[in-house]
């Protein structure tokens, strides 16, 4: 078992702030997470996990009226200040969604997507990539023969390792996965599940569950929030065998949430 | 061992089964009423379906007395429209509609395009609160007030800037036209582009695309289908607008092998001529079966347009 504690952070959130409009979403958030391995945010609905998941790759900054106070570091870099170029940070830091979200077009064109946007354009390298990136998502084997299909066509769970074969395709140091499980049938979250494990030697991965299970099996970091704070975060192992807040343990053990 | 149902199951089980007993009750009342609105639904739809066929009937049946006179291959390819002489050869307003109405298109597209993405995905809310209901009303005006404005505005400075002597023509009134058609168009492609889910502008900003590169990349890619319905819709009005081309494209006969020459289009010679022709004459049948082309020209886009929307549906 890995232990997190021991590997580097990679991304460090001090005094974290965020507002909509009034409503105060986020409360004075710090935490460190480590390099190559998973995090998981767990808490009861509302309690702002999304909301931290997406000042990561800064998606909060097209929502009107969000207003952000503290400091976000990805290695080293903090990425609110003005240096920062927005499309950059959001090729090192990708995102699943929960809902798969493939676009309406090809399989290959879907993957090669991403690649395209940052200007890679030869037509023996965009196939490397949509290949490689198919395989780390374990979806190759199921599509190689239809790249041309649309991708609408895929189910649910095959249409969500597109997503994150998508995702991949930027080559990404960070992956953030907002529930993109939830949508789907118990298989297809235990192949995503496995896929987690597989990308985390490679990538530093967050994810969003609602699953305490989930958190629990496949994370090395767990943080749990409520009404927008940080209650407590640790190894997955201690949070869940030895809780050190009352309110974790009353979550973890089901009493509320 | 069946129980005894509770007296509410029984109770259900009553209301569902008998009509109050009463002849003429809620119920009786009801179903007259459903199959009385019902017939009156068939009844209109099938008054509608005879206008409609009557219409094609009518002119087909007077317009294809021209080929009693005239061979298709005359009235369909000949640049000769001389009715004094017999010459009844319509090539030249065919293909003035056909040009007029791909020019205008070719103008049209591209700005109602960016008109539509500028309403949509550019314009601050306030902004774009005001101007859809503006450019909404802008459909409602009638034609003849886009005609007066191309005669008073739009031909001056065509002269001005081309050094013509006439500027009357299909570059005018392609103009014209365009004016027309742009509010239709781009606020129907404006509401296609807004119903793309936002989920694919997510992914595209998610993945380091920039504004830019979402929209003409994801966003109109995914209104496709939405903005083509828009420009078949304005194109079946540019193809059968009569008023406002009437009063800009010059009303000669001659063929339009410059877009400044005066020429003349299908609508806007027979209105020009119906007037002032005998009633059972050639002239007359060629100026009817004229119209009757501009009709199954139009029956056929809107055929293409519920097939697009049928389409649309189903993705
Ligand atoms: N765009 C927004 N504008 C205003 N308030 C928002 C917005 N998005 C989220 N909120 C509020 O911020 C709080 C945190 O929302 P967030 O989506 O981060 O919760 P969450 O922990 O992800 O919940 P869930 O588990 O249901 O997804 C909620 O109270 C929510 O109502
Ligand atoms: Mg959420």
């Amino acid at each position: 078992m890995q232990a997190p504690a021991h590997t580097r952070a990679l991304i460090e959130i001090d005094k974290l702030n965020l507002y909509y409009g009034t409503f105060h979403a986020l409360k004075n958030v710090s935490m460190e997470i480590p390099e190559k391995a998973i995090t998981a945010f767990i808490g009861p609905s509302g309690c702002g996990k999304s909301t931290l998941l997406r000042t990561l790759n800064r998606m909060n900054d097209m929502i009107a009226g969000t207003r952000i106070e503290g400091k976000i570091a990805i290695g080293g870099a903090d990425i609110y200040s003005k240096e920062v170029d927005v499309e950059t940070l959001r090729k090192k830091v990708g995102m699943v969604f929960q809902q798969p979200n493939p676009f309406p077009k090809s399989i290959y064109d879907n993957v090669a997507y991403g690649p395209r946007l940052h200007g890679i354009s030869g037509r023996k390298q965009l196939d490397e990539i949509v290949e490689t990136s198919l395989r780390s998502a374990a979806l190759w084997e199921e599509v190689k023969d239809y790249l041309k299909r649309s991708a609408l066509s895929l189910s649910g769970g095959q249409q969500q390792r597109l997503c994150i074969a998508r995702a991949l395709a930027v080559e990404p140091d960070v992956l953030l996965m907002d529930e993109a499980t939830s949508a789907l049938d118990p298989i297809s979250t235990l192949k995503i599940e496995e896929l987690a494990q597989e990308l985390k030697d490679r990538y530093t991965i967050v994810m969003v569950t609602h699953n305490m299970h989930q958190a629990a099996r496949v994370s090395n970091q767990t943080v749990f929030f409520l009404n927008g704070e940080v209650v407590e975060y640790a190894e997955t192992e201690k949070l869940f065998s030895t809780p050190r807040d009352q309110r974790t343990e009353d979550y973890i053990s089901g009493r509320f949430g | 061992m069946s129980a005894p149902a509770s007296a509410a199951a029984t109770e259900l089980g009553t209301s569902l089964k008998t009509s109050s007993g009463k002849t003429f009750g809620r119920r009786a009342r009801l179903a007259f009423y459903n199959r009385t609105f019902k017939a009156i639904c068939v009844v209109c739809a099938v008054f509608v379906c005879i206008i409609l066929f009557s219409i094609l009937f009518l002119m087909g049946r007077t317009g294809i007395l021209t080929f009693e006179y005239v061979s298709p291959m005359e009235f369909f390819f000949s640049t000769e429209w001389v009715p004094e002489n017999e010459q009844y050869g319509a090539f030249i307003f065919i293909f003035g509609t056909f040009a007029l109405t791909a020019l205008t298109m070719l103008i049209a597209m591209p700005i109602s395009i960016l008109i539509a993405v500028f309403l949509a995905e550019v314009t601050p809310p306030w902004l774009r609160a005001v101007l859809r209901p503006v450019l909404d009303l802008l459909v409602g005006i009638p034609s003849v007030v886009y005609g007066f404005l191309g005669m008073t505005l739009l031909i001056p400075l065509l002269r001005d800037v081309t050094g013509t002597t006439m500027g009357d023509g299909l570059l005018a009134a392609a103009i014209v036209l365009t004016i027309m058609v742009l509010p239709t168009i781009s606020r129907i492609s404006d509401d296609a582009i807004t119903a793309v889910p936002k989920k694919y502008r997510d992914a595209s900003y998610a993945l380091g695309g920039t504004r830019f590169q979402t929209t003409f990349k994801v966003v109109l890619p995914a209104a496709r289908s939405g903005i083509m319905y828009a420009g078949i819709l304005g194109m079946a009005r540019a193809i059968g607008e009569t008023m406002a081309v009437v009063m800009v494209i010059g009303n000669t006969p001659q063929l339009a092998n410059s877009l400044l020459k005066p020429t003349s289009v299908l609508t806007s010679n027979i209105v020009m001529q119906i007037a002032n022709v005998p009633f059972d004459s050639t002239w007359n049948y060629a100026l009817y079966l004229m119209g009757f082309l501009l009709l199954v020209i139009s029956l056929l886009m809107i055929v293409l347009i519920r097939f697009m929307q049928r389409k649309g549906v189903q993705r």
